[in-house]
């Protein structure tokens, strides 16, 4: 499996409120959580925003709520996969129960840069910058998150 | 092989003699919570995987606390889609408007939470309840559907903090003063996947709602859980609201932790975080510039409890607040509103100029009752002051316990009490 897109790249601390504003936390609707994706962080994603997109942060993305509504909204405004240098913890887990993909990379997060051409290979764990022809190694998933990844999420793999 | 508390706690849930730091486990519930806003998201997920039943009826609790009494038509309609899955599965811990609270400060009371049980809930804050020496983790809604499915989740072992805590707080110093003291040291990544483990003998000067408030925020340094060590203060809490057996779980003492802390809390003094990050803290003494504030908010999972009304009570007795601020005062529990009203610490909010609402988590989160425009500024007892979280993205919270909050509003400056 792999992921291909333009970058739109974060600081440090990207918490769940930036992500999806609570006061949208009224519906759980994921193409209403998408049209608000990022809004209080970068008013423009979502005007921006192409399917196959790549997020690239610094560290603890996704820190604060546990609201799964944050990768939802990321996952269904097209976003195919989030590059961080660390995750917070409740984001992790929950990117990997919906089917979004993550990857810890401190030396990607550090070096690629917002409108970057990145490629990316799960099977690998390998980023290419397409834009700036270099690779950097993220560390693959264990066997265990892969076997959830693999049954299509959390609930579908507790249900076989 | 030696343990941590939280260690312990996991291993008797997977039915395994020891664990160790970074395995994975499948581990049995005690308690699997929701309120109205994940719920629903856990409800969409359990109803499209085909799910058509519950591991324990007795184990769930729905608490209606974000969004309630209901702000929007959105909010009532998820309110009513949580009402008619407790109802259809015979819930037993649903929890509406009327017998609700905030469900952090609802469950302890309840005695829905023993020492040394497991609980997962769709809620970052349920790290609270390793106040009373259980583990407990906040998760998503996906985990939420499936631990409601099975009763099992699973976890990666967490290393540990230890906080090895001495002496006693000075006078208006408190459990919110520590954490922030902590968080400010630390960083909001400061343990990031960890747990943070309290002890030592300071622990004896610490109330079980000041534990609750300490171990609320673990999440706000990054943290799996917050846990303390159980004591005579914990025994005594859960005498009466908890009728079964539980088991009480102690670190071994070669045990490893990837950080030892020793804190003197004589020397915690009144702290302030500033916006935007819990870790931006500065300690009241230390403020020599006059930060006028719009609104003060006293309340929360945080600091919705008894003993914070009580102190905030002390300070405004008497008192008005200051023209031009609003000071909204958020009771965590029905039975704490009671009791307010009783001891008279209604009357006394209400003669000062303050608000005095039903339970809700509300302004918290930039919710409803309490909003901020753009350019205002609050003083909270909450625990997050991200960007817009109370309100406009051009608005600012500064986090405080509830004395340093009822001083400011007094003051309409951000100020100490002392």
């Amino acid at each position: 499996m792999k992921a291909h897109g333009t970058v739109h790249k974060y600081g440090d601390n990207v918490d769940t409120d930036v992500i999806i504003p609570a006061r949208y936390l009224n519906t759980a609707d994921h193409k209403e959580l998408a049209s608000h994706c990022m809004e209080d962080i970068d008013k423009d994603f979502v005007k921006n925003v192409k399917q196959g997109d790549i997020i690239v942060a610094n560290m603890n993305f996704g820190c604060g709520s546990s609201r799964e509504h944050a990768p939802i909204a990321i996952k269904a405004s097209g976003i195919s996969c989030v590059i961080a240098s660390t995750f917070a913890r409740i984001f992790y887990r929950n990117s990997i129960n919906i089917g979004l993909a993550i990857l810890e990379c401190d030396e990607a997060a550090k070096d690629i840069e917002n409108g970057d051409e990145v490629e990316v290979d799960f099977d690998t764990g390998v980023i290419t910058n397409v834009t700036r022809g270099c690779t950097y190694k993220a560390e693959p998933f264990p066997e265990f998150i892969k076997e959830i990844i693999g049954k299509g999420g959390l609930l579908n793999s507790i249900k076989q | 092989m030696a343990m941590t508390m939280s260690q312990k706690i996991l291993a008797k849930h997977a039915g395994l003699d020891s664990v160790r730091e970074g395995q994975l486990i499948r581990a049995k519930l005690d308690m699997v919570l929701g309120n109205d806003i994940t719920s629903p998201v856990a409800i969409n997920e359990f109803n499209k995987a085909g799910f058509t039943g519950i591991f324990d009826k007795d184990k769930i609790s729905l608490v209606m606390d974000h969004f309630t009494p209901n702000k929007d038509i959105k909010a009532a309609t998820q309110c009513k889609q949580c009402r008619d899955f407790a109802g259809k599965y015979d819930i037993t811990n649903y929890y509406d408007v009327g017998d609700m609270g905030i469900e952090h400060a609802l469950l302890p009371e309840k005695g829905l939470i023993a020492p040394g049980e497991l609980c997962i809930g769709a809620d970052s804050h349920t790290c609270t309840y390793g106040a009373l020496g259980a583990f407990s983790t906040g998760v998503g809604s996906t985990d939420m559907a499936a631990g409601m499915v099975t009763g099992e989740a699973w976890f990666k072992v967490p290393a540990a903090i230890k906080f090895n805590l001495t002496g006693s707080f000075n006078k208006y110093v408190t459990g919110k003063d520590l954490i922030l003291h902590i968080i400010g040291m630390i960083g909001v990544d400061g343990a990031l996947y960890k747990s943070m483990e309290f002890t030592g003998e300071g622990l004896k000067s610490i109330s079980m709602d000041d534990r609750l408030c300490i171990a609320n925020m673990a999440i706000e340094a990054g943290a799996k859980n917050g846990i303390f060590e159980v004591d005579e203060i914990t025994l005594e809490y859960v005498k009466g609201r908890v009728n079964r057996d539980f088991e009480i779980f102690r670190a071994d003492d070669d045990a490893v932790y990837s950080q030892i802390i020793d804190i003197d809390l004589s020397a915690v003094k009144q702290t302030v975080s500033f916006p935007h990050l819990p870790e931006n803290t500065r300690t009241v003494d230390g403020i020599a510039e006059d930060i006028k504030i719009d609104q003060a908010v006293i309340g929360s999972c945080t600091n919705g409890r008894m003993s914070d009304m009580r102190i905030a009570a002390e300070i405004l007795k008497d008192k008005h607040i200051a023209k031009g601020v609003r000071c909204i005062i958020i009771p965590g529990t029905q039975k704490i509103y009671l009791d307010c009203v009783k001891e008279g610490l209604a009357e006394i909010f209400i003669n000062a100029g303050c608000v005095f609402s039903t339970p809700t988590c509300g302004p918290c989160l930039g919710g409803h009752m309490g909003i901020l425009a753009a350019g205002e500024r609050a003083i909270s007892t909450t625990n997050r002051n991200f960007v817009g979280r109370m309100g406009h993205t051009d608005s600012e919270v500064y986090l405080a316990s509830p004395a340093v909050a009822a001083a400011s509003a007094i003051a309409g400056k951000i100020t100490g009490i002392g």
